[in-house]
């Protein structure tokens, strides 16, 4: 059985030296016992201690012997007894090169503008990025137009079941909770002023216009674009891409370009269908709340709310299906071999992507704003 | 000093409705450097990984240092796993972390000792597995093949462990890397006092390595000694495993 460490100071009768005695097992397990104690005994010791024994020393680890060889500092003292193996670790230690800390030197005072130029290279970068990726795939357009047997059209069409038809049930559920919450709450307002049927008005053009489009993008981004980026992100730490390059595959030609396209078809249809279900959810709780009969809500709608409103609407979906393909996908291809690149490049992505189609959004109804709308 | 360090009775493991291991029984003594050989796929890697807890037998019991690795107690359980360390097959070093980290981990875990230590410790560790301080920042990704065996290396040899377990230690690895692994596995076990058990394929680093050699086949360990008593064993795995360009040369 080892005996935990121990650091004992003996006073050599006559000669008026201190001897240190070093005994018990020095080892990781036999320090954790009572570290902090040992710590600052073998402190005390070093700096009063003339010569060192460690006979009775039963186990030595790494731990124990930088621990000794620090508080020595760093060189064996001049007397010393111990038996070879013991010996073998500290010059072991000394090989090593095991000293003290170099001090790092001292932060320029231009550190902060350094960082500073540092993110907005890196933002640039990302510019670049971005251009080589849309550049990227105008060629490889380019290229399929030449070339239709090259279309991937499985991965498009794969791609439009798993962001598309899949993304149905939970944008049908969230559109047609916002329509009723939207509607609850204009027709509190509404009745007020007596105002009741513009109901169909504000739903209508609320919806169709701006809440539709926006939400499916708010959804899609948060679904597919993130499963769009790690998908990227772990083919990239596999080497899968590597090995698709390898084969003369273009990654963007078979990975990025089904999904944009994916996106870009499936976007406008959801924008339409989840219009509905939400158009459809308003519509039940303006009957509830405001007796306002169904047939009297669809058949004002056309009226109130100009087609040109759901072109307006689809064509939203597009633009915010090809922003949030891009983005994840641009994200996806920057994602580095290890699990913190790609956890935070799946982050970015969703952000990146939201706040990208909010202000492409807000573009928009300023580019739209005299059209559509009825005074 | 016959005191086991690795002690399985009767190990059954069935694993996709097929026994693994029938009967298994194995008992590694402190010091020794054991081999763990047998054909693909017949459980080399699945016993490893029970000797870890990270599988559970569906019949028998493993103990290591005379205590079983289930323990109720959580404190008691870490502190076993903390007597042994594991070099996966494919390095498994955290992605996330430099070099540096990836050692500094486990010590950090222990909440015992200073950063400065800490920091000491690890130098030791990457000059003990041959590696400069200049390595210490680089990421995983960034490593050869070698290098990440090295790192995993000294990531195991983190809180001084009695027990050191690799999976195909030098697997992937050039004959001369290997040859070089090999020798820096030798070297440790001979200045720390070492128990060592590897899986290995490779003939040439079972005869550098290896004091004794466990066959696993038939579902159990169909021989345990030493290199020259397995050799001259009379059995259609045996002679197939060692026949091709078999260097009869023991370890000592």
């Amino acid at each position: 059985m080892l005996v935990s460490a121990s650091i004992q100071m003996l006073n050599v009768p006559g000669e008026g030296e201190a001897l240190a005695k070093v005994a018990g097992a020095w080892t990781l397990a036999g320090l954790s016992a009572d570290m902090p104690r040992l710590l600052a005994e073998l402190r005390s010791a070093a700096a009063s201690a003339s010569a060192w024994n460690l006979d009775d020393l039963q186990a030595l680890d790494s731990v124990g012997a930088i621990m000794l060889w620090r508080a020595w500092g760093y060189h064996l003292p001049a007397q010393i007894s111990m038996d070879g193996a013991t010996r073998a670790w500290f010059e072991r230690l000394e090989r090593y090169g095991v000293g003290p800390r170099a001090v790092p030197p001292p932060e320029s005072p231009l550190a902060p503008l350094m960082r500073l130029g540092g993110r907005v290279l890196a933002f640039g970068r990302q510019l670049v990025d971005v251009a080589w990726l849309l550049g990227q795939l105008a060629l490889d357009v380019l290229h399929l137009a030449r070339h239709p047997s090259d279309i991937p059209f499985a991965e498009t069409s794969a791609n439009v079941y798993k962001a598309g038809v899949q993304a149905m049930p939970v944008t049908a559920l969230v559109g047609f909770l916002i329509g009723v919450v939207l509607s609850y709450l204009s027709a509190l307002q509404l009745s007020n002023f007596g105002a009741d049927q513009y109901i169909v008005n504000i739903l209508g053009i609320g919806i169709v216009r701006e809440l539709g489009p926006l939400l499916v993008a708010v959804l899609v981004a948060g679904r597919s674009g993130s499963a769009m980026t790690a998908q990227l992100g772990v083919m990239r730490v596999t080497e899968e891409i590597d090995a698709l390059a390898a084969m003369g595959i273009s990654r963007t030609l078979r990975l990025v370009l089904p999904k944009v396209a994916a996106l870009v078809l499936a976007m406008p249809l959801l924008v339409v269908w989840t219009s509905t279900v939400a158009l459809f959810g308003g519509m039940l709780a303006a009957q509830v709340q405001l007796d306002l009969d169904m047939g009297f809500f669809v058949a004002t709608l056309p009226r109130v709310v100009p087609s040109v409103n759901l072109y307006i609407g689809a064509v939203k979906g597009v633009v915010f299906g090809l922003i949030i393909a891009l983005t994840a996908c641009h994200f996806g291809l920057r994602v580095r071999p290890n699990t913190e690149s790609l956890a935070a490049n799946t982050t970015t992505s969703v952000v990146a992507a939201i706040t990208l189609v909010i202000f492409a959004d807000s573009l928009i109804a300023i580019a739209t704003r005299g059209v559509g709308i009825l005074r | 000093m016959s005191e086991s360090v690795v002690r399985v009775r009767d190990l059954h493991t069935r694993l996709g409705g097929a026994w693994i291991h029938r009967g298994l029984d194995l008992d590694i003594a402190r010091g020794e450097v054991v081999a763990l050989v047998g054909g693909s796929g017949s459980g080399k890697t699945t016993l490893l990984r029970e000797l870890i807890g990270l599988g559970t037998a569906s019949r028998g019991s493993v103990e290591l240092f005379g205590q079983p690795l289930a323990s109720p107690d959580p404190i008691a359980a870490r502190a076993l796993r903390r007597r042994f360390g594991v070099l996966f097959q494919h390095g498994a070093l955290f992605s996330a972390f430099s070099v540096y980290d990836n050692i500094a981990f486990p010590m950090r875990e222990l909440q015992l000792l200073d950063e400065d230590l800490i920091r000491e410790l690890v130098l030791l560790k990457l000059a003990m597995v041959e590696l400069q301080p200049r390595h210490a920042p680089l990421m995983p990704a960034e490593l050869s093949g070698g290098m990440v065996k090295r790192v995993a290396l000294a990531r195991a040899l983190a809180l001084e462990p009695e027990l050191l377990l690799l999976d195909e230690p030098t697997a992937g690895l050039d004959p001369d890397r290997s040859a070089a692994f090999v020798h820096l596995v030798k070297l440790l076990h001979e200045q720390l006092g070492l128990t060592v058990v590897f899986v290995t394929h490779d003939l040439d680093t079972l005869a550098a390595l290896a004091t004794r050699v466990a066959v696993l086949a038939e579902k159990r360990i169909l021989a345990h000694g030493s290199l020259d008593e397995i050799v001259t064993m009379d059995h259609p795995f045996i002679r197939n495993f060692f026949a091709p360009g078999m260097r009869v040369r023991g370890p000592h």
